[in-house]
């Protein structure tokens, strides 16, 4: 293969440009510069392609437009030594060569990113009605289960609650006993100062039950369950699944929503309760190892002295947390649009919305029940 | 007399290059086998199209010769490298000399139409941005869609648009050899006649080798030079498609002689 390469010529006012080599695209980069730099001032430009080896649309495209230029500032061209499959491709290509590519880059400037801060905050506020409205139909569609129960997808519901329950379980066990470990681990350091051990009891009992078991199980389900939601129904309105749904007459919300829905409810409250009981059991544990608090101790102190609405208010919260996931996930799912990126930013939103939202929510029962009294 | 006939025959075949040379392919998935002992080689400028019924494992063919698929058995070679067992440099080397257009254009959804076309000239040349946009807008202009579409999403395209970026696309390295999976399937028959013509078209200006996965009746007869009909798990027959009516199969004489395949021919020699 021989080398690519131009060599120019000027009689009187011709320009004679003699291309050697083989013209392809992947070794165009030798001549592109100096292809570029030819200023086609002379009257006459004379391809000379007697040396050409082969010759591709990329190649014949520096040609054209060097033809292009030329014809524009008032020259003739003329091709020598072509031949006639290759005069058939330089044809082709000048036929279909642009004149003005159109630029694709966004505007940038304090204009354009004033109109983008404008959609988005106009967006954020659809957003929220959207979702509000898409929380209304879920619970219009899953009080009419409630009416109706033999509407209920049976198989949908028990898949969904094995799971994003039962397959759920060891992370969300391991999870509470490693909490109550740290707790009685960090409360033995401080309490000790004080002589004060016994309280470990109650600082493990009350952080565990009230707060912390239920609100980092719903934090672990928004990552695990929240995500599988919003990719798998996202991946299904590309492939235009839930479209066929609707031409064939059933309802996405009840087919694919409300079993979810149903099953976060049903489990999400079994999760929190496992990891409430997994979370005692490792501070005993710890307490045991690190403070000598031996487990009949730790037992009667906790019936003595924690009430067992502690386990109530932390309960009590589950249900809140498994409609506010699933829907989240679920909405997000709906607004995937055409390509598999925009699921991928849909399961992100969806998590990250879901965990801000759990907590949110989680602060403000927090003020609810301490205004209460309980 | 036949000793003259065979003479001329593999002087004819000397001649002609394999650009793909399939030899004893066996291809199985599980206990189902789809290919076995099957034979094929693709002459280079012509254009082969590659038939059959349902499930006889056309587009795995396809995948196979890609290197999209890892077969049971058999041997591969293209433009003389052989892709199955040879060494990754020359695979590589291979992969830019041919191009591949998807059933449903497989473009990448988060580029756009010109950046999708201009991927392989970022991956394997030098150029200047610049001229890599020239180049991608004129394979754009070149498979006959609007400059407009240049800054367009995939998922902002029409099915047909797709099928054509996508040709686009495969076109972007000026390859040797184009594969193409049901190119014309889901256009509507004017806009299928319009790619045919487009193919056609390409492969004489451009002196590409295409293979062609299709049940275009049209198609076969408008641009193909050879068929490949696939059954039994091998290719069952090839040649010219005039000759196909002359095999004695059920399967090949229904497809080639049924009512659609009669109205394709009648169009084909219109043309």
């Amino acid at each position: 293969m021989t080398q690519l390469s131009i060599a120019l010529e000027q009689i009187n006012d011709s320009l004679r440009i003699a291309v050697a080599g083989e013209m392809v695209t992947q070794s165009l980069e030798a001549v592109e510069k100096g292809f570029r730099a030819i200023h086609p001032d002379a009257d006459h430009i004379v391809f000379d392609l007697s040396g050409l080896g082969s010759l591709d649309t990329g190649g014949a495209w520096l040609i054209c437009d060097l033809a292009r230029r030329a014809s524009a500032a008032g020259a003739t061209v003329t091709y020598e030594n072509v031949s006639a499959t290759q005069s058939a491709l330089l044809e082709t290509v000048a036929q279909n060569i642009a004149t003005e590519i159109p630029a694709e880059a966004p505007p940038r400037g304090f204009v354009p990113w004033l109109e983008s801060l404008g959609r988005r905050t106009v967006g954020a506020g659809r957003d929220t009605a959207s979702m509000l409205g898409f929380l209304g139909l879920t619970l219009h569609r899953l009080a009419r289960t409630l009416v109706m129960p033999w509407r209920l997808r049976r198989a949908a519901l028990v898949s969904q609650m094995e799971e994003t329950g039962f397959k759920a379980l060891p992370i969300v066990a391991l999870m509470g006993f490693l909490i109550g470990v740290v707790l009685a681990f960090q409360g033995a350091t401080q309490l000790k100062q004080f002589g004060a051990e016994i309280f470990v009891v109650e600082l493990i009992s009350i952080s565990v039950l009230r707060e912390l078991g239920v609100l980092l199980t719903a934090i672990i389900v928004a990552g695990r369950s929240g995500s599988a939601f919003t990719a798998s129904i996202g991946s299904m309105k590309v492939q235009e699944e839930i479209d066929a749904m609707q031409t064939l007459g059933l309802d996405p919300i009840e087919v694919l929503v409300v079993p979810r829905v149903l099953a976060l409810l049903i489990m999400l409250p079994i999760l929190g309760f496992v990891a409430d009981m997994a979370g005692l059991f490792g501070g005993a544990l710890m307490s045991w190892i690190d403070l000598g608090v031996s487990p009949g101790m730790f037992v009667t102190r906790l019936k003595e002295n924690t009430d067992v609405w502690h386990l109530a208010v932390g309960l009590i919260k589950a249900p809140f947390f498994a409609v506010v996931i699933a829907v989240i996930a679920c909405w997000q799912a709906m607004q995937v649009k055409g390509s598999s990126q925009s699921v991928g930013q849909r399961t992100t939103s969806s998590v990250v919305q879901a965990i801000f939202m759990v907590i949110a929510i989680d602060a403000l029962f927090s003020i609810f029940f301490s205004e209460v009294g309980v | 007399m036949d000793g003259a006939i065979q003479q001329q025959d593999t002087k004819a075949e000397a001649q002609r290059e394999a650009v793909i040379r399939v030899r004893h392919l066996r291809n199985q998935f599980g206990p189902q086998v789809v290919h076995d002992d099957l034979n094929l080689d693709v002459w280079r400028g012509e254009v082969l199209g590659i038939v059959g019924g349902s499930g006889t494992g056309k587009s795995v063919l396809l995948r196979t010769i890609v290197g999209l698929n890892k077969p049971a058995a058999g041997s591969i070679e293209v433009l003389g490298v052989d892709v199955l067992n040879g060494p990754d440099a020359d695979r590589r080397r291979i992969e830019k000399r041919w191009g591949v257009a998807f059933q449903d254009g497989a473009l990448f959804s988060s580029l756009t139409v010109l950046q999708n076309v201009m991927a392989p000239l970022r991956e394997h040349t030098g150029l200047s941005e610049s001229l890599m946009r020239a180049l991608g807008s004129l394979k754009i202009s070149l498979v006959g869609l609007p400059q407009l579409s240049c800054g367009k999403f995939p998922s902002e395209l029409s099915g047909g648009m797709r099928k054509r970026a996508a040709l686009a696309r495969a076109l972007a390295l000026d390859p040797e050899i184009v594969f193409l999976d049901e190119p014309t399937a889901g256009l509507d028959p004017i806009g299928a006649a319009a790619y045919d013509d487009l193919i056609g078209e390409l492969q004489q200006a451009l002196g590409l080798t295409v293979f062609m996965v299709t049940h275009d009746l049209d198609s076969l007869y408008a641009i193909c030079d050879r068929v490949a009909v696939l059954a039994e798990k091998r290719v069952l027959v090839e040649g010219p498609i005039d000759e196909m009516t002359k095999v004695d199969h059920p399967w090949v004489q229904e497809y080639f002689t049924g009512p659609r395949a009669r109205a394709a021919q009648q169009k084909g020699h219109d043309r």
